[in-house]
């Protein structure tokens, strides 16, 4: 972000009972931005704050326009603010129709249509939805509307308050691609609020990690998700880094999709991508073992050649986490503290990652934008 | 007695004060429903009081506040009258009052019932807080307004002890069915009074189950 960049700059601190908040953002005012944390981390109450539900001493401006300043006694009232909000559980209105929630915040607008209405029910998918009552859609059906109608109030921002939390994983399954696609075709910016660190890796540009009201970490995704002093607060378990890779082919006859990292091949079962289109795969630490020889006649088909960067190991549990530059990208590996003596690995050693092909399943990867909010 | 006269004094007194009570029970119930003054309970049990009030007491602090020396005598006195005691007018006050827990209360438990975000959502989509509150709180608060208003209705057309106090049996003025019933059988006029009371428990139970249908219709449109 270079200083002349259009930003969303807020400032929030305050107590709400014995819970204190005390935050400074810049965001930059294109792509997703995911403020994650455990549950009680204050990133639902910033973003209530930025909508202006919630009231904290601070200041917040988006895009030179202040919406709050204290020191010059300005706040204004949330339905005098530019943004679109999408809760965590259906909140359309159940006395009016799928099109007339649409419409409901297009009437009051009162700004220039910029994104028309027809393109937004094409690219949810609801035209044939228009007619019905809330009540009959489902779970998966009733957020997109909420996003739709959101989008069409025309906001500058879109606020997204963990709007897949109260869904199963299939109806989840069923909305990223929608919200992938506004991604890449919208170029409104989002604050997208979440605990899952598989949806943040899956759709989000940059990443802010809150911890009891307070900010720990801001970056890249990929920057953020490489750094092993965070594990505690990404996730032991769902721990991982972000690869990107270019298709370029697919096995008919194993069903592989192969793809290239900067020369070097991974492949994973196959999935309907045009080749050349830019991957963004998520690689768990837990997936990936390590060897310091070429390994001969294993069934795992990604062998990836690197060095290691750093290895953090664990003194209170018998795990240790290592990184690996793999020419391009790095790989993150959790391996036991064993194998780390026996194999003496340590910073500059060069090992092969090995990752099986099936680890990459549906949630872990997603076809990268040429947005030019992406790194 | 003619009974046609009192019917429609009834109905008349029933309909205004319903139309009264649901303007006036509005603001009452959402300030009730959304402040978070500590004194609102306070506020709601005055509002609630002729719940338990018989009401005689009443119609007896009413007969002192609408008669001359009371504040009813002075609006009386912007007319050019004496006292509002005992006239159509101060009935309607009256039933203001005695009627007003009916109303006040469903439309306060339907505006609690679906609490901050509906509103919320609004606000993030432009709408400013009157707008919010015509568009989304009371659509979403219909079947408390059927509800105060057949029991707002039903609760005027049966009051009796208020109207006695405050109202007399003025023909055409004061004397409603509930009064004109106790009179008929006071003067062993049976047949009339079959008359009026069955037709009123014909009326009432028309009433009330029709607007029971209407409003389990409604919840099952919303929520």
């Amino acid at each position: 972000m270079s200083p002349k960049d259009p930003i969303i700059r807020a400032v929030f601190a305050g107590n709400l009972g014995r819970f204190s908040l005390d935050v400074e953002l810049e965001v930059p005012m294109h792509g997703i931005t995911a403020l994650f944390g455990a549950s009680g981390c204050g990133k639902s109450t910033t973003l209530r704050c930025i909508a202006g539900l919630q009231r904290l001493r601070g200041q917040l401006s988006v895009n030179e326009e202040v919406w709050q300043d204290d020191e010059r006694r300005i706040f204004l009232r949330p339905h005098k603010r530019a943004i679109g909000m999408v809760f965590q559980e259906s909140s359309l209105f159940p006395h009016l129709t799928v099109g007339k929630n649409l419409m409901y915040g297009a009437r009051r607008s009162g700004v220039p249509t910029v994104i028309p209405p027809d393109d937004v029910i094409d690219l949810l998918g609801l035209a044939h939805l228009m007619d019905r009552n809330p009540i009959a859609l489902s779970g998966g059906e009733r957020q997109r509307v909420a996003v739709g109608r959101a989008l069409l109030s025309q906001p500058r921002l879109l606020l997204m308050d963990e709007p897949l939390s109260s869904l199963d994983q299939m109806a989840k399954d069923e909305i990223l691609p929608y919200l992938e696609a506004l991604h890449e075709q919208l170029s409104i910016p989002m604050l997208y609020v979440s605990h899952d660190i598989a949806e943040v890796a899956r759709l989000a540009d940059r990443m802010v990690i809150l911890s009891s009201g307070r900010k720990l970490a801001e970056g890249p995704v990929q920057d953020v998700l490489e750094r092993l002093d965070l594990q505690s607060e990404t996730g032991r378990f769902e721990a991982g880094v972000l690869l990107s890779a270019r298709v370029t082919g697919h096995d008919e006859k194993f069903m592989v999709t192969h793809l290239d990292h900067h020369g070097q091949a991974i492949s994973m079962p196959a999935r309907e991508i045009a080749i050349g289109s830019e991957v963004r795969l998520r690689v768990r630490a837990r997936d990936v073992s390590l060897a310091t020889k070429r390994p001969e006649a294993i069934s795992v088909r990604n062998v990836l050649f690197g060095t290691i960067v750093e290895v953090a190991e664990d003194p209170n549990s018998a795990h240790a986490e290592t990184l690996i530059n793999i020419g391009g990208g790095r790989l993150r590996a959790r391996i036991t503290r064993q194998s780390v003596a026996e194999l003496e690995l340590e910073p500059g050693k060069p090992v092969f990652a090995l990752v099986k092909s099936i680890a990459f399943d549906r949630e872990t990867y997603s076809v990268a934008t040429g947005h030019p909010g992406n790194t | 007695m003619e009974l046609w006269p009192v019917v429609r004094l009834t109905l008349e007194l029933a309909i205004v004060t319903t139309a009264l009570l649901l303007v006036i029970g509005t603001p009452i119930a959402w300030w009730l429903a959304r402040s978070r003054w500590p004194w609102r309970e306070a506020f709601a049990a005055v509002v609630a009081l002729p719940l338990v009030l018989p009401p005689t007491v009443l119609g007896f602090y009413l007969l002192i506040a609408l008669g001359p020396d009371g504040p009813g005598g002075w609006i009386a006195s912007l007319f050019g009258e004496h006292t509002l005691a005992f006239t159509f007018k101060g009935l309607v006050i009256g039933s203001v009052f005695y009627s007003m827990p009916f109303v006040v209360q469903p439309l306060r438990n339907a505006f609690e019932s679906f609490g901050d975000r509906p509103l919320e959502v609004a606000s993030t989509l432009r709408a400013s807080p009157w707008d919010a509150f015509w568009s989304v709180a009371v659509p979403l608060a219909r079947s408390g307004y059927v509800t105060a208003a057949v029991l707002g209705f039903a609760h005027t057309v049966g009051e009796f002890g208020v109207v006695l106090m405050i109202g007399g049996s003025i023909p055409g003025e004061t004397r409603v069915l509930s009064i004109a019933i106790f009179e008929m059988v006071e003067t062993l006029r049976w047949a009339e009074a079959h008359l009026l009371a069955g037709g009123m428990l014909a009326f009432s139970f028309m009433v009330v189950s029709t607007m029971m249908v209407v409003e389990k219709r409604m919840r099952r449109t919303s929520l």
